[in-house]
């Protein structure tokens, strides 16, 4: 049997060895969770080859918010779609499950935890995003002062075209290639060949932003198995191996930050090695065209490296599953050998405060 | 730049309420509701004055609404069955309690109600029975509101009466309640 490469973090080495997702859709008014859930979990568990079921699950962990449905308890209807009896070992973060992944990849460093399903899903078209959105700016005592994301956005852009290292132009090549790249992600909600100039002559939303530099309104969900040691080969014929991973927040208060850098992203990136070794792919989880370009230079990803092949948060931006889809496409592609080494970047709050990044490495 | 101005800047009339101590800032979210394709044939039944639920192929339990699972398989309950117009009393409280809000005259009758044929029970009025008569095991049937007034929703089942038969043994809903 292989040696899987050793893990920077933890002592146990653990591997993504399934993902999927539904499909990204502006509105799905039919289904709720549980019926989007129920054939991503079919899909996933048959991914494997290996005719897994949930009962060869040890932990699960989801990562999902009320506020996008607006009632109580949407993660614990959820598990209808697993089935969760007899009891199992289960958790929930209100946050994008890529930190539900963070959260299962500790469980899965103790003994007697060797497989772990992680999901997210939101359907983000039920509500009024841009002021559900509002509600995270002021989580303590404030009342909401109701600055719109895509305003704040414009902000952060504003402050990077200010610093002299970005112009509008590289927001719009940013968006032109996300979008061209989606042509070949059949999950992808918005996916389009359009020269940059096309793009800059586009109405402005808010200054500097124009309409291809923000992300779609999105209904998905998504899924992952982890497995730790030998479970991981009984699984998968190539794991994508989590070789680093870790994760940092800046303040909540947005005067207090510099929005032109990502510190936090950087940070992560440096504990988990993302300097270490070459790297093939990116997958960064950049709602706006502008944030990417912060992304790159925080993770010091070079020419070489194939960003957001998958068309990112730019072609789908499934709230509350859009950062464990980025750690998904990645390890497909190490999965399937096109990559040997990937990054996934997940982030969550305004303005990305918060940063998670994985490591991905194959044989 | 006056009303920038504690007090309201200089010519405004004088205040002696004291300081603002407490602020009130209302947040409204509104919601579309997404019941999902399984709970959208119960809710579509219900607006037909019929109860509609779903059976799990696996344990072949029927739940009555189905939210498309089943909570314990996790398969889904694609077999549509419809579910008699009559039940059984599985357990019940005396509502003695006025609230805001309140549509009934206390006091009034709450109860799960098991269907003849359904795996889960789910709550109903008991009515045109005298609130110290109602008891585990009384068999109740549905009544509807006036086809005009039929809705996908359970409001359309206007309250549960009893239909006179004897008493439920307890083995056949001890399961449920």
């Amino acid at each position: 049997m292989p040696t899987p490469p050793a893990p920077r973090q933890g002592h146990r080495p653990v591997a993504v060895v399934s993902f999927a997702q539904a499909d990204n859709v502006r509105r799905e008014s039919h289904r709720n969770e549980v019926e989007t859930l129920m054939p991503v979990f079919s899909e996933l568990f048959a991914a494997t080859g290996a005719g897994i079921t949930k009962d060869d699950i040890d932990f699960i962990c989801s990562g999902s918010t009320d506020y996008l449905v607006g009632g109580p308890f949407s993660f614990v209807t959820a598990l209808d779609a697993i089935g969760v009896w007899p009891p199992r070992r289960e958790s929930h973060v209100e946050m994008d499950a890529a930190w539900a992944l963070y959260e299962a990849w500790v469980a899965l460093q103790e003994e007697g935890v060797d497989t772990a399903l992680v999901y997210g899903f939101g359907k983000s078209s039920l509500g009024q995003l841009s002021k559900i959105l509002c509600l995270q700016l002021d989580p303590y005592a404030m009342a909401p002062l109701w600055p719109d994301p895509v305003s704040l956005a414009a902000l952060q852009a504003r402050a990077l075209i200010d610093a002299g290292r970005a112009t509008e132009a590289d927001f719009a090549a940013v968006a032109a290639r996300s979008r061209r790249a989606a042509l070949s992600n059949p999950k992808a909600q918005v996916a389009y060949d359009r020269t940059v100039d096309e793009l800059l002559a586009e109405e402005y939303v808010v200054a500097p932003l124009r309409t291809h530099a923000l992300p779609p309104i999105t209904d998905g969900a998504a899924a992952v198995v982890l497995a730790a040691g030998d479970r991981a080969y009984q699984w998968a014929e190539r794991p994508a191996w989590i070789t680093g991973i870790d994760h940092r927040v800046e303040t909540h208060a947005l005067g207090a930050r510099d929005l032109a850098s990502s510190p936090s992203t950087a940070k992560a990136g440096q504990v988990a090695g993302v300097g270490a070794g070459p790297i093939d792919v990116a997958e960064l989880h950049a709602p706006f065209a502008h944030q990417e370009l912060i992304l790159a230079e925080a993770l010091g990803l070079g020419g070489g490296v194939d960003v957001n092949p998958s068309g990112g948060a730019l072609a789908a931006n499934a709230l509350m599953a859009g950062g464990l889809i980025r750690i998904g496409e990645a390890a497909a592609r190490v999965m399937a050998g096109t990559a040997g080494r990937a990054v996934a970047h997940a982030t969550s709050g305004p303005l990305l405060q918060h940063n998670l990044v994985t490591v991905l490495e194959g044989e | 730049m006056s009303a920038s101005e504690p007090g309201g800047g200089a010519g405004a009339p004088p205040d002696d309420r004291g300081p603002v101590t407490t602020l009130s800032t209302p947040i409204r979210l509104e919601y579309l509701f997404s019941a999902g394709i399984a709970q959208s044939k119960n809710l579509r039944g219900l607006a037909e004055g019929r109860f509609i639920g779903q059976r799990c192929p696996v344990c072949e339990k029927v739940y009555v609404p189905s939210r498309g699972s089943c909570p314990v398989d996790g398969v889904p309950t694609d077999e549509v069955v419809e579910l008699a117009n009559t039940g059984t009393v599985t357990t019940f409280c005396v509502v003695n309690v006025p609230f805001a809000g309140q549509s009934i005259e206390i006091p009034y009758i709450c109860a799960m109600v098991l269907l003849d044929g359904a795996d889960i029970s789910f709550m109903g009025l008991i009515q045109e029975i005298p609130t110290d008569e109602v008891r585990m095991g009384l068999r109740v049937e549905a009544v509807w509101v006036p086809p005009d007034e039929l809705a996908p929703s359970m409001a359309s089942v206007r309250y549960f009466r009893p239909t006179g038969e004897p008493d439920a043994d307890y083995e056949t809903y001890k399961d449920y309640t």
